[in-house]
């Protein structure tokens, strides 16, 4: 979902989990109503990852990770497994990182560590509200790599919200494009490159900048090698 | 400082009784201040309203209260402690709706999100993250009721207000002393001992 900031893209991603309830319409999550589950049971089953992290600072690394599992009552072998597997999967050496607290992580750690707690419980849709945000662009590329790599191998539905039309098109297999509460178009990244909707969409991806910068380079290249 | 030695045990006493009086009185305050902490903290519409109460009942002056109080209840412990209740509220409602309104709200958020419910939120999240800065009120509260406390000489409830008191119509300063000194050793210790709990909890419970 991508869209200028204000666009309505995180209020439409919090639908989904019910911490927004839609004044109209109808939410299906696994072809089930959302209206008509108990809201605390529908998030557990639902992976929930934000910008400002929110690690429970009272917690370690170790006791975030579990959060789910232990509210589905897990037994504690379990979780205790899972949680080593989930910061393996994520790029954390369970021995070193298990038992620290957030503040002694950095943000790209501290993000690394929300996103395994909100796919602890092996949830079939994870929500990420501009998850990458706040991390500088070196550590947001190589998490964005991740991401990638961690929904192939778990066949997890992502929910992506972004303002960043290169993040959009690196990750999505489908783009919701918004803006002032409605949806622009709804398609794969190369029909919405190659067929805007309107003409917001086309400015939206309009090559034109980079096109030139990447000209520029050309240019530049070709005068160092003469 | 004679008199404060040749009665160490009387004294030893009443600094029990003392404690005693500002424990009860402590006790009490708790449990009308946290849930209208709670109150004030969720809904700031009624925080305002709350908070003026408290506030109403700070100003006037102690010994007022205590005179009002005991023309209904009587002599004796009963009257301090409301008194003592009465006043802990101003510092404590405030401080326990500021400890709840300071938890970060990505934290409040993300315990949502991930499918807490609203008992978990609070006393997963929420507690152990304001537990910091409510010790930090219950240390400015405890305190408080000490030097209050002393009251109690006036009105039959004991405490090292008796000492004071008696001193003060004999006309005999060394007696006096001898509960004053040990009441703002007290609130000295109480102090210390307070700021170092809050440290603590703080170096296990925040950022």
């Amino acid at each position: 979902m991508l869209g200028p900031s204000g666009c309505g893209k995180s209020t439409l991603l919090r639908t989904v989990n019910r911490l927004v309830t839609p004044q109209s319409g109808t939410v299906y999550v696994n072809g089930e109503d959302t209206a008509h589950t108990d809201p605390v049971q529908l998030r557990r089953r639902i992976g929930y990852v934000i910008q400002a992290v929110g690690l429970f600072s009272h917690m370690t690394v170790a006791q975030n990770v579990a959060v789910v599992p232990s509210l589905l009552r897990w037994e504690r072998s379990r979780i205790k497994a899972r949680v080593d597997e989930l910061l393996e999967l994520v790029g954390l050496d369970p021995q070193r990182y298990r038992s620290r607290y957030p503040r002694e992580l950095s943000g790209g750690e501290q993000q690394r560590v929300g996103v395994a707690r909100a796919i602890a419980g092996e949830p079939p849709v994870l929500l990420m509200d501009e998850p990458f945000g706040a991390v500088d662009a070196i550590v947001r590329a190589t998490l964005q790599d991740e991401i990638a790599r961690i929904a192939q191998r778990l066949r997890t539905t992502i929910l992506f919200v972004t303002h960043d039309v290169d993040e959009a098109l690196r990750l999505a297999d489908r783009i919701v494009v918004m803006r002032e509460g409605q949806v622009e178009q709804h398609d794969t990244p190369l029909r919405i490159l190659t067929e805007p909707a309107t003409p917001y969409v086309a400015k939206l991806f309009a090559l034109d900048e980079d096109a030139r910068r990447y000209d520029d380079l050309r240019a530049a290249l070709s005068r160092v090698q003469q | 400082m004679s008199y404060m030695f040749s009665h160490l045990s009387q004294i030893g006493a009443l600094t029990l009784q003392h404690l005693g009086l500002v424990f009860v009185g402590l006790l009490v305050a708790l449990v009308l201040a946290i849930p209208l902490g709670i109150i004030a903290a969720r809904y700031p519409r009624l925080g305002t309203p709350i908070f003026g109460a408290t506030g109403i009942v700070y100003v006037i002056p102690s010994l007022a209260l205590l005179a009002v109080a005991v023309r209904y209840l009587g002599l004796g412990a009963v009257p301090v402690i409301l008194v003592l209740a009465a006043y802990a509220q101003f510092i404590l409602v405030r401080n326990i709706a500021t400890a709840l309104r300071n938890v970060p709200a990505a934290q409040i958020d993300a315990a949502r999100g991930l499918g807490m419910s609203p008992w978990q939120q609070f006393w997963r999240v929420e507690v152990p993250l304001a537990t910091p800065v409510f010790i930090g009120g219950l240390r400015l509260a405890t305190v408080a009721l000490i030097a209050i406390a002393t009251l109690g000489g006036y009105v039959g409830a004991g405490g090292l207000g008796d000492e004071i008191f008696l001193g003060l119509q004999r006309k005999y300063v060394e007696q006096t002393l001898a509960g004053s000194i040990p009441a703002a050793a007290l609130a000295v210790l109480a102090d210390a001992l307070f700021r170092l709990l809050e440290r603590t909890s703080r170096a296990h419970l925040s950022w």
